[in-house]
């Protein structure tokens, strides 16, 4: 059993369709990344995970139950880490966490969580009075405190400095390496490819992409390759399907058609014009490439 | 760190447990907010011993402590059950707060308990309070009628959080705190604490519910009488009424 299946989820606010037909899979112990665009509808689907709202039509289950429907007997096996807010403006962090702490049969340590966390310094500080950062840091914390199967985390690192994010980060793969399943919303690519083992890329309500971060590069192929070689050769010859330039004198960068054929016709024009190559690289697509690729040009279709 | 520390263990603690919890969070943010604290004893505090022991105000009688000590007993439980319940849920409605947690082991119906507790642990101590001050600078209530005093303040405890509840829920917060502020000032004035209430017959009754919950209790604790059967009517249409509307339209978010 998946630890989140949601089928042909489609929900709405109004007349407009924030998730329109999307379908995911997060299996037991993964780390699922929902990557798109703010308003590409991650946090409404995630919303529907939650059982915060019901689709307008399609199916969600968690963990092999209804998240509206059985949302009582669920409860104790979520984490959930809202976007903002959700917690008294006039309790100190100490007090927040020690109170869902006292909500969970087997909690976490909550001495631990706040060191780890860096939030021993404002424990007795009242949650209004905390840095976004912070506020968020103690929001991740609650959302473990009760030592949760799977939780749900809604672009987790949002507003964190750099130090923050890492630590963050680190506490995800300790997550995930200790067995418990993450859903998480991001618009860092960096996150995304460094965290997720599957990632579900959303375009306006719709799965654009779906795959681990190396399929989702690697069906890009080569995108770039660069040769060095004697400086100022006559370059005709070789644009005739492809972009070349002379970046510096001898160095070459070559786009375009570059598959197996598109790599041995390049190189094979090097060999022809008697060039002396010495050096020759490429470069895959990273997945913001493809990211960029896919939520900006309207006309590409979706690959599932 | 080492590993495993994260490894699932979950589990929801002892339902008891977790609204005790609740509750005592619920009381602490309401005992760290001034303005609640002022409102839910220093305001009756003042009325009571203004009103009670000097000729301020002109009252329909000469014994002034046991006019105005029920009344300020039935203005208490309007502040706490109606005004300070309207604010604070306005405000953790807008924060999020009610939202997160119905999503925690809590459940929503468990934060409800946890409310409707914290609710009554406050009258209970107030009125307590009150009527010790009362006691104290020579109050001589009846003791005879406890009981429908008692029943007619759980009446107005339901009707008042029926319609806190509803207000928190079809405005925002900002106009919460304004409509109920005014209903509570509006309240003091004309519900017959200070002085008497307009007379409108059997219909002031329906109309202002801080009166016939005061009158209620000065015809208990003042004379040991009964509560007339308009006064239990009124305030059972008011918490049946009122009620029915926050359970139809009450929003987490």
């Amino acid at each position: 059993m998946a630890a989140v299946e949601v089928r042909d989820a489609v929900v709405r606010w109004g007349d407009t369709t924030a998730v329109d037909g999307v379908s995911l899979c997060v299996p037991r112990g993964r780390v699922l990344a929902l990557l798109g665009h703010n308003g590409a509808g991650k946090t409404s689907l995630l919303q529907v995970c939650e059982g915060f709202r019901r689709p307008d039509s399609g199916e969600a289950r968690v963990l092999g139950l209804d998240p509206v429907g059985d949302h009582d007997e669920l409860m104790p096996r979520l984490g959930i880490m809202l976007q903002s807010g959700g917690v008294y403006p006039w309790a100190a962090a100490g007090e927040i966490l020690r109170l869902f702490a006292s909500f969970a049969a087997h909690p976490l340590d909550t001495d631990m969580l706040l060191d780890r966390l860096g939030l021993r310094r404002v424990e007795r500080t009242r949650f209004r009075r905390l840095s976004g950062g912070e506020q968020q840091r103690l929001s991740l914390a609650v959302a473990l405190v009760g030592r949760p199967e799977l939780v749900f985390l809604d672009e987790p690192t949002a507003g964190m400095d750099t130090e923050a994010r890492h630590t963050t980060w680190q506490l995800i793969e300790e997550l995930r390496a200790d067995g418990v399943s993450v859903l998480l919303t991001t618009h860092l690519l960096d996150e995304a490819e460094r965290l997720a083992d599957d990632v579900v890329i959303m375009r306006s309500g719709k799965v654009a992409a779906t795959g681990t971060p190396a399929e989702l590069t690697a069906a890009a192929g080569i995108d770039l390759l660069e040769v060095r070689a004697d400086p100022g050769l006559d370059l005709t010859g070789l644009r005739t399907h492809r972009k070349v330039t002379e970046t510096s004198p001898g160095e070459y960068a070559i786009a375009g058609e570059l598959d197996t054929k598109g790599l041995a016709e390049v190189l094979g024009w090097f060999a022809a014009v008697d060039a002396h190559v010495t050096a020759v690289s490429s470069r895959r697509r990273t997945l913001e490439d493809v990211y960029l690729s896919l939520t900006t040009q309207a006309t590409v279709g979706a690959t599932e | 760190m080492s590993a495993g520390t994260f490894t699932p263990a979950p589990g929801r603690a002892p339902m008891r447990t977790i609204i005790g919890k609740q509750l005592r969070m619920e009381l602490l943010l309401t005992a760290r907010r001034g303005e609640a604290v002022v409102l839910a004893m220093g305001v009756p505090l003042l009325v009571l011993l203004g009103a009670g022991l000097f000729e301020v105000t002109n009252l329909p009688t000469d014994d002034r402590l046991g006019f105005v000590v029920p009344g300020v007993l039935a203005l208490t439980v309007m502040s706490t059950a109606f005004t300070g319940q309207a604010i604070t849920t306005g405000y953790e409605r807008s924060y999020g707060v009610l939202k997160r947690l119905g999503a925690s082991p809590l459940t929503r119906p468990g934060l409800l308990l946890a409310k409707t507790g914290s609710v009554l642990v406050q009258i209970v101590v107030q009125v307590a309070i009150l009527a010790l001050v009362g006691f104290a600078v020579g109050w001589r209530p009846h003791a005879d009628a406890l009981l429908p005093a008692a029943g007619v303040t759980v009446l107005a405890v339901a009707g008042y959080s029926g319609l806190a509840l509803l207000l928190a829920s079809v405005l925002k917060p900002e106009t919460t705190t304004g409509a109920a502020t005014l209903i509570y000032v509006l309240m003091l004035s004309v519900g017959g604490i200070m002085f008497a209430a307009p007379d409108l017959g059997t219909a002031g009754w329906f109309l202002l519910p801080l009166a016939a919950h005061a009158h209620a209790l000065r015809e208990t604790l003042m004379f040991g009488g009964s509560v007339p059967f308009s006064i239990w009517l009124s305030l059972l249409l008011w918490a049946v009424v009122w009620l029915t509307a926050a359970a139809r339209n009450f929003r987490w978010e």
